[in-house]
C-alpha cells in the first residue's frame, strides 16, 4: 500500500506546455508510466503535447481544467503554472473539484494563498503545497520534480517540508534496504494544503507504512503541532517508529532562509523548541541530515 | 522588504489611520525648516533605520550618558540640535548588532499627548491560513516579552478573508485593549483600515507599537513598523520604489539580482547549495563539526551555469570565508551543469581556500568526472556527512 497516489491515479498538468511542465511531465511518464492523462492550458485547448518518451502516448490538451476532469476521469492536477497566475490555477482545479492538486509552484504571493485556503476549507479537494517537490509512491506514480532513481519499494513514510532534504532521507533509507512507502514534500509556503498532521495520519493508517521520517524546519509551529498529534495517538495505541530532523538550528533569528515559511520570529519556530516537543513525543531526532538513514536502522534494532 | 518608519506611516495615511505629522530630512540643515512646519511645540525626533528598540539605542560615537535613537524636543532649536547630535552617527540597539547602523534619514514628528501605550499588529497566522490581528494592553514594549511573561494578555484574532473584520471582530479587539470612547468608537474603523492596507498591499507584517489613545481620548498610531512579502512585489512597482539598499548587506543585493537566496553570517565556512532546507541542514552539520558557517545560499531548483559562478563569486567576495562547500543533491539541477559552473568560476576568480564538493542525484556520476578531469584543486567527498567532516578539517588544519 501507499498514501495518496497510487498506479491507478490519473494526473492532469496545468502548466504542461512550459518548460518546467514539459521536461517534469516526460519525467513522470518515463517513471514506471505514471498516468499523466491530460494538460490544460486556456488557449491551447484541442492541441495535443507531444514528448519524446518512448512508449508514452501524445497528450491531449483542454482548455479548462473541469472539461479535462471530465473528459480523462483524472484525479490529481499537478501545477506548473508561475507565481503570477498559480493561485488561480489552484482555484480552477478547486472549483473543478479535482480530488487532489499538487502545487509545485515556488514564489505565489501570501495573500493569494489566504484566499486560496479560505475557499480550500469550504471544498472537497485536498492541497499539496505550494512550494514543494510532490509526492512519489516507489514503482507506481511519481508527481511533482522528485527525481526517481533514488526511490525504493519499502516500508519507511518520508513527509518533510524541503524538498531536497526528501532526497537525503530517500536516498538514506534506499541506501540502508529500507526502501519508502510513499515520499511526501508538504513544502516550504506559511499558508500551504497540507500539513504534518494530515500525512502522518495517513501513515499511521497505512499497513505497508513501518516506520516514518518527519523533516521539518524553522518557522511556525507545525511540527510542535504534529509530535503533539503523535504523542496523544500513542496514547491510543498507535504508534510507528518515527526519526526526525530539524534544519535551521544555526539559523540567524529574523531572517527569511530561502523558504518564505523558514523564518523564526517573535522567538517563535526556533529548531531546539521543535526538537524538544518531537522528542517529548518520542521522535527520535537525529543531530546530523546525513544519519536519517543509519538513525531509523538502529531505532527499527530497538 | 522592509520599509522606514516615515514610508510605513505614509502607506497608512494614505488608507486613513490617523498618524501625525511628520518630516523626513536628511540633513541638519533641513531640521530648522522641517520643525517649522509642525504645530509643536512638542517635537519628536526619531532615527529612520531599519531596527527595532531604537528609542532605548546607543550612539557609538556619543558618550554613555547621551539620549537613545528617539528623543523629545520642545523646540525648533531643541530639534536642530538633537538632529546635529544623531544624523551620521551609528546607532546601536539590541537589533541592529555591536556594529550599529548609520543614522542617514531622521523623522521630525508633532508631539503627542500619551494617555496610554497599546499593542496591535497583523499578520499571517499559519496556523489558520489567514490574517490575524495580534492585540495586547501592553503597548511600548517587546511582544516577545509580553507573551513570555504575561500571554494572557495577548489576543490573537484571525480574520475570515471572505467577510473581512466583522462588527464582532472590532468589539473583540477593542475589548482586548480595554478601550472606552471616543477610542472605540474609532476602533473598528481603524480595524478596518489596516486589514485593507495589509491585504491590498501585501504586507507580511504590520507592527503598531505603541497605537496611542491621547489624552484627549483619540488614537493615534505612534510607531509603524511594515513589510512586505517578496513574492507579491511584482505587483506593487510603488512599494519597490521605497527600498533604501543603504539598509541591506551588499552581498545580499548582489545575490538578489542573480535571484539567489544569500544570508551572511558571521563563520568562516562558506556554503553553496541547492534547495532552502538542505541549505540550512548543511550549516547545521558545519556547527555540528565544530566550525561555523560564513552564509546561507541556495542557488535555487533550476540553477544555470551564470548563476552558479555569480553564487561562488560571493562567496569567495566574503573575506571571512577561509574554505567553501559545494553541496548538491540534484533533483531538477543536474550534478554536470553545477560542476561546469563551478569551473568555470575558479578559473575566472581563482581559489585561493580549500574547496569541497559533494554532488548527488541526477548525472552525479558525468559531474564528479568532469571535476576530476579539471585537474584543479578539488577535495571529493562521498556524501554529506564525509563533505562536513573534510571543509572543517581543511579549514581548522
Amino acid at each position: 500500500m501507499s498514501i495518496l497516489v497510487d498506479k491507478n491515479t490519473k494526473v492532469i498538468v496545468q502548466g504542461l506546455t512550459g518548460k518546467t511542465g514539459t521536461f517534469h511531465t516526460e519525467q513522470a511518464l518515463a517513471y514506471y508510466g505514471t498516468k499523466m492523462v491530460a494538460g490544460v492550458h486556456p488557449k491551447k485547448g484541442g492541441q495535443t503535447w507531444e514528448n519524446g518518451v518512448e512508449g508514452a502516448a501524445e497528450l491531449p490538451i483542454f482548455a479548462s481544467v473541469a472539461e479535462a476532469k471530465e473528459k480523462t476521469g483524472a484525479t490529481a492536477s499537478v501545477i506548473y503554472v508561475p507565481p503570477v497566475g498559480a493561485g488561480a490555477a489552484i482555484e480552477e482545479a478547486i472549483d473543478a473539484e479535482v480530488p487532489f492538486i499538487v502545487c509545485i509552484t515556488e514564489g505565489i504571493p501570501v495573500m493569494d494563498m489566504v484566499r486560496v485556503k479560505a475557499k480550500l476549507d469550504k471544498s472537497k479537494s485536498r492541497l499539496l503545497g505550494p512550494n514543494c517537490p510532490g509526492v512519489l509512491t516507489p514503482e507506481e506514480c511519481k508527481i511533482g520534480i522528485m527525481p526517481g532513481s533514488i526511490f525504493k519499494k519499502g516500508s519507511v513514510g518520508v513527509v518533510s517540508r524541503s524538498g531536497t532534504l526528501t532526497y537525503e532521507a530517500v536516498f538514506q533509507t534506499t541506501n540502508a534496504g529500507l526502501g519508502q512507502t510513499t515520499a511526501v514534500g508538504i513544502g516550504g509556503d506559511p499558508v500551504k494544503g497540507t500539513e504534518f498532521i494530515d500525512i502522518l495520519e495517513m501513515f499511521l493508517a497505512d499497513d505497508a507504512t513501518e516506520s516514518i521520517i518527519m523533516i521539518g524546519e524553522i518557522g511556525g509551529s507545525a511540527e510542535e503541532d504534529a509530535a503533539q498529534f503523535l504523542a496523544d495517538e500513542k496514547k491510543k495505541g498507535r504508534w510507528k517508529p518515527t526519526v526526525g530532523f530539524i534544519a535551521g538550528r544555526t539559523a540567524p533569528p529574523g531572517r527569511t532562509m530561502g523558504h518564505a515559511g523558514a523564518v523564526i520570529s517573535g522567538g517563535k519556530g526556533g529548531a531546539e523548541d521543535k526538537i524538544a516537543a518531537m522528542e517529548k513525543a518520542g521522535i527520535v531526532v537525529s543531530p546530523s541530515p546525513a544519519k536519517l538513514g543509519d538513525t531509523l536502522v538502529e531505532v527499527l534494532k530497538g | 522588504m522592509n520599509i522606514h518608519e516615515y514610508q510605513a506611516k505614509a502607506v497608512l495615511k494614505e488608507y486613513g489611520a490617523p498618524v501625525a505629522a511628520g518630516v523626513m530630512i536628511t540633513s541638519v540643515d533641513e531640521a530648522e525648516a522641517a520643525a517649522k512646519k509642525l504645530p509643536g511645540p512638542l517635537y519628536v525626533v526619531k532615527s529612520q533605520i531599519h531596527a527595532g528598540g531604537r528609542g532605548k539605542g546607543r550612539f557609538k560615537e556619543l558618550g554613555e550618558d547621551a539620549k537613545g535613537g528617539v528623543r523629545l524636543a520642545k523646540s525648533v532649536e531643541d530639534v536642530v540640535a538633537n538632529a546635529k547630535e544623531m544624523l551620521g552617527h551609528t546607532l546601536v540597539t539590541k537589533q541592529t548588532g555591536p556594529a550599529g547602523k548609520v543614522v542617514n534619514r531622521l523623522y521630525i514628528e508633532d508631539g503627542a499627548d500619551i494617555a496610554r501605550e497599546l499593542y496591535l499588529s497583523l499578520l499571517v497566522d499559519r496556523s489558520t491560513g489567514r490574517v490575524a490581528f495580534v492585540a495586547s494592553t501592553e503597548g511600548g514594549m517587546d511582544i516577545e516579552t509580553v507573551a513570555e511573561e504575561t500571554p494572557d494578555k495577548i489576543l490573537t484574532l484571525p480574520i475570515d478573508p471572505l467577510s473581512g473584520v466583522s462588527d464582532a471582530d472590532a468589539a473583540k479587539l477593542a475589548e482586548a485593549l480595554e478601550l472606552e470612547a471616543p477610542a472605540k468608537d474609532e476602533f473598528g474603523q481603524l480595524a478596518r483600515i489596516l486589514y485593507k492596507a495589509f491585504s491590498d498591499e501585501d504586507m507580511s507584517l504590520l507592527e503598531i507599537n505603541p497605537l496611542i489613545v491621547m489624552k484627549d481620548g483619540h488614537l493615534r498610531v505612534l510607531d509603524a513598523k511594515v513589510s512586505f512579502d517578496g513574492n507579491a512585489l511584482f505587483r506593487h512597482p510603488e512599494i519597490v520604489e521605497l527600498r533604501d539598499k543603504t539598509e541591506e548587506d551588499a552581498k545580499e543585493i548582489e545575490a538578489s539580482e542573480h535571484d539567489l537566496a544569500y544570508v551572511a553570517l558571521t563563520g568562516d565556512i562558506g556554503c553553496m547549495v541547492n534547495g532552502a532546507g538542505l541549505a540550512m541542514a548543511t550549516m547545521d552539520i558545519i556547527k555540528l563539526y565544530g566550525a561555523e558557517p560564513a552564509n546561507f545560499l541556495d542557488v535555487g531548483g533550476g540553477a544555470s551555469k551564470e548563476k552558479v559562478t555569480a553564487a561562488f563569486k560571493i562567496i569567495t567576495a566574503d573575506p571571512n570565508v577561509k574554505g567553501i562547500l559545494i553541496n548538491i543533491f540534484g533533483g531538477i539541477m543536474r550534478c554536470d551543469v553545477i560542476a561546469e559552473g563551478v569551473i568555470a568560476a575558479v578559473k575566472e576568480v581563482g581559489l585561493t581556500v580549500p574547496l569541497v564538493v559533494r554532488l548527488e542525484g541526477t548525472n552525479v556520476a558525468l559531474g564528479k568526472k568532469i571535476i576530476e578531469e579539471s585537474g584543479l584543486n578539488v577535495i571529493a567527498a562521498d556524501d554529506l556527512d564525509d563533505a562536513a567532516k573534510k571543509i572543517v578539517q581543511a579549514v581548522k588544519g
